[in-house]
């Protein structure tokens, strides 16, 4: 069968350290990279384009994040504060030296991966809820300095409006457009950490989160390895920061403060820790669920209540069917979407024989 | 085999009155020894006697408050631990020290890290140089998966292992950093005699046909005495006695160190 590892030999390592051995695999991928790139653009409309921008951005957020908590095993409060770093830089120079997207978008990761190396260094000396209360502090002196220096938060309001992005000599304006622009960078996102994790230093973090110790006596200098995860979690931040300025069309503190960083913790969690899918769920889930739950309550809502107090009453809801879900999905499965994922890929793994 | 393999070659690891104590406790006092390239050396002596502390002082977990520690000709004595792996020292935990949530592979190609290259931009991008190398490496492992006979088990997470699998799995950890000095913190503590007789043919293997100087702390004086090329017995954090295993199994300061009495003339 096709969908099983029965039957199918690896006669090379490059085969069995391939991302996906299997020809499902590979005929999955396709699928969906039609369905993103070629469907997606044309069926849906504006509204939902934007839904898939916003997870498209939080997708880059959370990869980097993960690499951070659930590979290397270090908490970050801090996530939206990198972001904000990242997003200013790509503004700045945007607006001052006129710099197209592909020297901000990366310049605004590096920035931010300077950051995260000074935010990285009491990683060193504290661990757990210490290393958390550190990157929390760092979140709020970070929003304080951006919102007080002139020089790099514009002034008034500390907002910059960002120039659109012109992409080969076009201007981006639509939502598809936007989603065109995106979503690469997220796919690339995506790519680079699944080769990350399974190379020699992602080997490494995650013997770092697993065994401090034994890493440190396999030869992996844990210093230099948690700056670094550190520093490449911050560049993940920084380049989704740089999205999301494009997205809005302004770089402010305000979208980057402490709930976001919050979300962004929610989402791997629910996603999964240590998993590059996982992240991907997560993003999803945590951007998608409060609009699919606005869309179940106007629908469902409108058979109870009646008139003007629908609305609040959609609003109250809304969070609490969201709060809601989180729970039970972290009920259901403590391990994370992507876990829940795994037990039905093993269960058709062997079906229809699973005994 | 007594003192052949160990005679001819230079001294690999010198260990000239090293000192350490925690607060109050010396834990171990003044010891000296010469680990000579290609022997097996076991370190001996009662509970408490200061033996894991000494090897803690060798890998680099502790530095000693007194004295120094010379492998080849560098002063490891105040190195980091990744930094003395990195020259080429590899050990063994007591209470094996694995990535449970991994494979024995993963956990081999992990032991290979210090020999490995791979930058984060080549790690990014993986087609080329990194894969390259993963494969290099990868065949590297696949050699001591199956000097070890673990070959069904390369892809099974070590948690599920059973004990002496995951211990021999930890001895590959180590071999795969080809390491020029091997520690062994009690490889056969808590095995049955199959399991024992098994490991102590990897450790001889290893020693021989590698050409691995391997220092070892155990428990089993019978295996003790059957491998070792020299022997050196701590009590009390102080080396009581050093030399052959025949030389220290007559020595009546060790009778004296294992059984707490003076009046023994002899003891099988």
């Amino acid at each position: 069968m096709f969908h099983r590892e029965s039957g199918y030999f690896k006669t090379t390592y490059q085969a069995d350290m391939a991302l996906f051995p299997l020809p499902i695999g590979r005929v999955a991928i396709a699928g969906l990279a039609v369905l993103f790139f070629v469907v997606f653009p044309i069926v849906m409309d504006d509204y939902y384009l934007t839904l898939v921008n916003l997870a498209a951005i939080a997708v880059v957020g959370a990869l980097g994040l993960n690499i951070l908590l659930g590979y290397t095993g270090q908490i970050s409060i801090g996530h939206g504060a990198f972001m904000s770093v990242g997003a200013y830089t790509a503004a700045n120079f945007a607006v001052h030296f006129d710099l197209p997207f592909w020297i901000t978008i990366p310049s605004g990761g590096i920035l931010a991966a300077a950051v995260g190396l000074l935010v990285g260094l009491p990683s060193l000396r504290v661990k757990g809820l210490y290393l958390a209360i550190a990157t929390l502090a760092a979140q709020f002196i970070i929003e304080w300095t951006l919102n007080h220096t002139p020089v790099i938060s514009g002034g008034v309001q500390a907002s910059i409006e960002m120039p659109r992005p012109v992409v080969f000599g076009n201007t981006i304006t639509t939502p598809t457009e936007m989603y065109l622009f995106l979503l690469p960078i997220s796919v690339l996102a995506i790519i680079a950490t699944l080769n990350l994790v399974r190379s020699r230093i992602g080997r490494a973090f995650v013997a770092i989160r697993d065994q401090e110790i034994a890493a440190e006596i396999i030869g992996i200098n844990v210093y230099r390895y948690k700056l670094l995860a550190f520093m490449i979690s911050s560049f993940y931040a920084g380049v989704a920061g740089v999205m999301a300025t494009y997205y809005y069309g302004v770089a402010n503190y305000e979208a980057f403060q402490l709930p976001i960083s919050i979300d962004y913790l929610a989402m791997i969690i629910i996603g999964g820790l240590g998993s590059v899918l996982g992240s991907v769920f997560g993003a999803f889930f945590i951007t998608l669920l409060p609009f699919g739950v606005r869309i179940f309550m106007e629908t469902v809502g409108v058979f109870f209540v009646e008139g003007v107090y629908l609305a609040q009453v959609i609003a109250q809801m809304r969070l609490i069917i969201f709060g809601g879900l989180i729970i039970f999905f972290l009920v259901v499965e403590p391990e994370g979407l992507n876990k829940l994922w795994q037990n039905i890929r093993n269960y058709f793994r062997v079906w229809p024989f699973s005994y | 085999m007594t003192n052949t393999a160990g005679s001819g070659g230079s001294v690999k690891l010198k260990i000239q009155g090293v000192a350490k104590s925690f607060g109050g406790v010396r834990a171990v006092t003044e010891v000296s020894a010469d680990v000579q390239e290609g022997e097996i050396f076991a370190i001996i002596g009662p509970n408490g006697a200061g033996k894991t502390t000494l090897l803690n002082m060798i890998s680099g977990f502790y530095h000693p408050d007194e004295g120094s520690l010379m492998f080849e000709n560098h002063d490891i004595s105040n190195m980091r631990p990744a930094d003395i792996a990195a020259l080429g020292v590899a050990r063994t935990f007591q209470n094996i020290a694995l990535f449970r949530g991994m494979t024995v592979l993963e956990n081999m190609m992990l032991g290979r890290h210090v020999l490995m290259k791979t930058g984060v931009l080549s790690a990014f991008l993986y087609w080329g140089p990194a894969q390259r190398e993963e494969i290099a490496h990868r065949e590297r492992v696949e050699e001591i998966i199956e000097f070890l006979n673990l070959t069904d088990l390369r892809k099974t997470p070590t948690g599920s292992l059973a004990y002496g699998l995951q211990k021999r799995v930890e001895l590959g950890r180590a071999l795969a950093a080809e390491p020029r000095l091997l520690l062994l913190d009690e490889p056969m503590a808590g095995m049955n005699q199959e399991e024992k007789e098994d490991m102590v043919r990897y450790v001889l293997d290893v020693n021989q046909e590698w050409g691995t100087t391997i220092a070892l702390i155990e428990h089993d004086m019978g295996v003790v005495m059957d491998i070792s090329d020299h022997v050196a017995v701590l009590d009390m954090g102080a080396k009581i006695s050093q030399g052959t295993p025949d030389e220290v199994r007559a020595d009546p300061k060790v009778i004296e160190a294992y059984l707490g009495t003076t009046d023994h003339k002899e003891v099988a």
